[in-house]
């Protein structure tokens, strides 16, 4: 560390060496001198707080530091930040600061403020408010080591809080637009009334398996299906996870009261599901998917009529 | 909160308001019971839109009801299923067996139509 | 990690299986289920309350959200002092019950959860542990 004490980073020790003190975490005894000298932190953040918001507004400026917002935002976020922080030092919880974490990143990341900047910005306040404990404590310099000892275990808390709050909501909003695309690129074509119809193609892994279900089965109730058609031409392999899907979404759509046609089934797929167990007589199964609408045109009640152009008198039999 | 049973005819229609406890559920099922024996309605539907779960007892009373129904001369439709409903119940692995189901109210009595032209009690759909 | 809200629900008759799976329902829509999930979470309470109701007079489940990375997951425990179940193993198998009709509550309520744990002994009672991760 800067201040010249020594710190092992190579073995997590969890117990506090000397002059080592732990972050105070709610229901865990600290050192009275510890707690001392973190009220006195608290005060000394407090008391020179426009200063110190200032100075950090400034230097995340110069660095070229959340560019995407403008002066009046920063400076209430910074605020907000600002006042956190020091809550935790005071308080020795997380939780607010988590949630503020969430919060902000829920607010920014659609602004296109990045994990670098976000953690950009509060190593600069930590480093911010341990250069003015410096210039407080310069004259005595075992005071200002045991400043530092209670301040950095909890400097470091918060900056991982920050950024591992930041990560984890970008992580969620890439989830939810991997999902809202996984939606759109999973057909349930209506292309006649009360007829759906599902193509399945590629290889399937059981979350898009399940999401695939969880389509068709709103697509019966939006479209008021009567028939559905799921043809798994498509589908190079079928294993027993495949198979048992499969036969959930038959039954689950059969509750559903719509009749369900499985096609593309292969002779040997047909053989695989036997052999795993799957009773083919639950689902009506078709060839080809063809053959597959038109059965299912005929449960509709539609009529399938054939035009012919007779070039030569039909042979009588 | 007891079901609100409807007459059309010679069908009874429950619907079914809101979350059932398991008492209220048994309720529905006497009370059924004994308006298909009072009007001797050749159908019932059961109408389970509203209700987000559907766990084994749900289903052992459908069942339950249906059997009761087509003692005394009458069909039964369960209508309403609801898609994550559905899902859930093929997962646990939940059955309502010979019971017919419909998409909703509209199918249910077209099916009921149907069921009870053909005269007669069936066993079971093909 | 840390662990966050934690709600106890007592269950003693068969109105408090709809409270518990209601409030389930609730705590797992304010986690970021999707719409499958909490059915399928609301359902497999739903299961093992009940067990609590029809094998023991009276027991708690507890619901509790794990705040993991990368998702969170929600923890539902059934705990009861009934009569305890003499062989699990049996009581796993599918069809099984000593109630009435399909005793479909604990292997099912394993089919639909992430994890599945079953503690009981014979004269003091059962504790059923489930969790659920959001995807």
């Amino acid at each position: 560390m800067a201040d010249g004490t020594k710190r092992d980073k190579r073995t997590r020790n969890l117990r506090p060496g000397p002059g080592e003190s732990f972050m105070p975490l709610p229901g865990l005894p600290i050192p009275e001198a510890t707690a001392v000298l973190l009220r006195e932190l608290v005060s000394h953040l407090r008391q020179n707080r426009s200063q110190l918001r200032e100075e950090w507004v400034r230097r995340t400026t110069e660095a070229k530091l959340l560019t995407a917002m403008t002066k009046e935002e920063i400076f209430n976020e910074a605020t907000a930040v600002y006042d956190s922080y020091v809550a935790v030092l005071e308080t020795g919880s997380v939780e607010a600061l988590e949630a503020y974490a969430r919060d902000l990143s829920e607010r920014i990341i659609p602004r296109g403020v990045e994990t670098r900047e976000v953690v950009g910005i509060v190593l600069l306040l930590r480093d911010v408010l341990a250069r003015s404990l410096f210039k407080k404590y310069q004259t005595d310099l075992s005071l200002l080591n045991r400043v530092l000892d209670a301040y950095e275990p909890a400097a470091n808390r918060i900056a991982n809080t920050v950024a591992v709050g930041f990560v984890q909501e970008r992580e969620r909003i890439i989830r939810q637009q991997q999902e809202a695309i996984r939606e759109l690129s999973t057909p349930v074509l209506q292309v006649r009334e009360r007829l759906l119809i599902l193509p399945i193609i590629g290889v399937i892994d059981p979350q898009r398996a399940r999401q695939l279900t969880e389509q068709l089965l709103r697509g019966i109730r939006a479209n008021r299906a009567k028939v559905v058609v799921i043809d798994i031409t498509g589908v190079p392999a079928v294993d027993a996870t495949v198979a048992n899907h499969l036969v959930q979404t038959v039954d689950a759509s059969r509750l559903m009261g719509a009749t369900v046609i499985v096609t593309g089934l292969s002779s040997e797929i047909a053989q695989t599901l036997v052999t795993i167990g799957v009773d083919l007589t639950k689902m009506k199964t078709i060839g080809d998917l063809q053959g597959g609408i038109e059965e299912a045109e005929r449960l509709l009640g539609y009529r399938v009529t054939m035009v012919m152009q007779p070039t030569e008198p039909l042979a009588a039999k | 909160m007891r079901v609100p049973i409807l007459k059309q005819g010679s069908y009874l229609i429950a619907s079914i308001q809101s979350a059932l406890s398991d008492y209220e559920l048994l309720q529905l099922r006497d009370d059924l019971a004994a308006q298909v024996g009072r009007f001797r309605s050749r159908g019932v539907i059961v109408d389970v839109t509203v209700l987000d779960v559907m766990d084994s007892f749900a289903v052992r009373t459908l069942r339950a009801i249906a059997q009761i129904a087509h003692m005394r001369g009458a069909e039964t439709v369960i209508v309403g299923i609801q898609p994550e409903v559905a899902f859930a119940m093929v997962q646990l692995g939940l059955t309502l067996g010979d019971v017919e189901t419909s998409l909703d109210l509209e199918e249910g009595l077209a099916l009921l139509e149907l069921r009870t032209k053909q005269g007669g009690s069936h066993d079971g759909q093909s | 990690m840390t662990a966050k809200a934690e709600i106890h629900i007592s269950i003693n008759t068969d109105s408090d299986i709809v409270t518990a799976r209601q409030q389930g329902r609730a705590l797992a829509q304010e986690t970021g289920f999707n719409g499958s999930d909490l059915t399928v979470i609301s359902t497999a309470i739903s299961e093992v309350a009940r067990n609590i109701v029809e094998h023991a007079t009276s027991g708690e489940i507890v619901l509790r959200v794990v705040n993991d990375v990368p998702h969170p997951g929600l923890v539902v425990v059934a705990r009861d002092n009934g009569p305890g179940i003499p062989d699990i193993s049996l009581a796993m198998q599918d069809a099984y019950s000593t109630g009435k009709g399909l005793g479909l509550g604990l292997p099912g309520s394993r089919r639909l959860m992430d994890e599945f744990e079953i503690v009981s002994e014979v004269g003091r009672g059962t504790t059923v542990t489930m969790k659920k991760w959001s995807r």
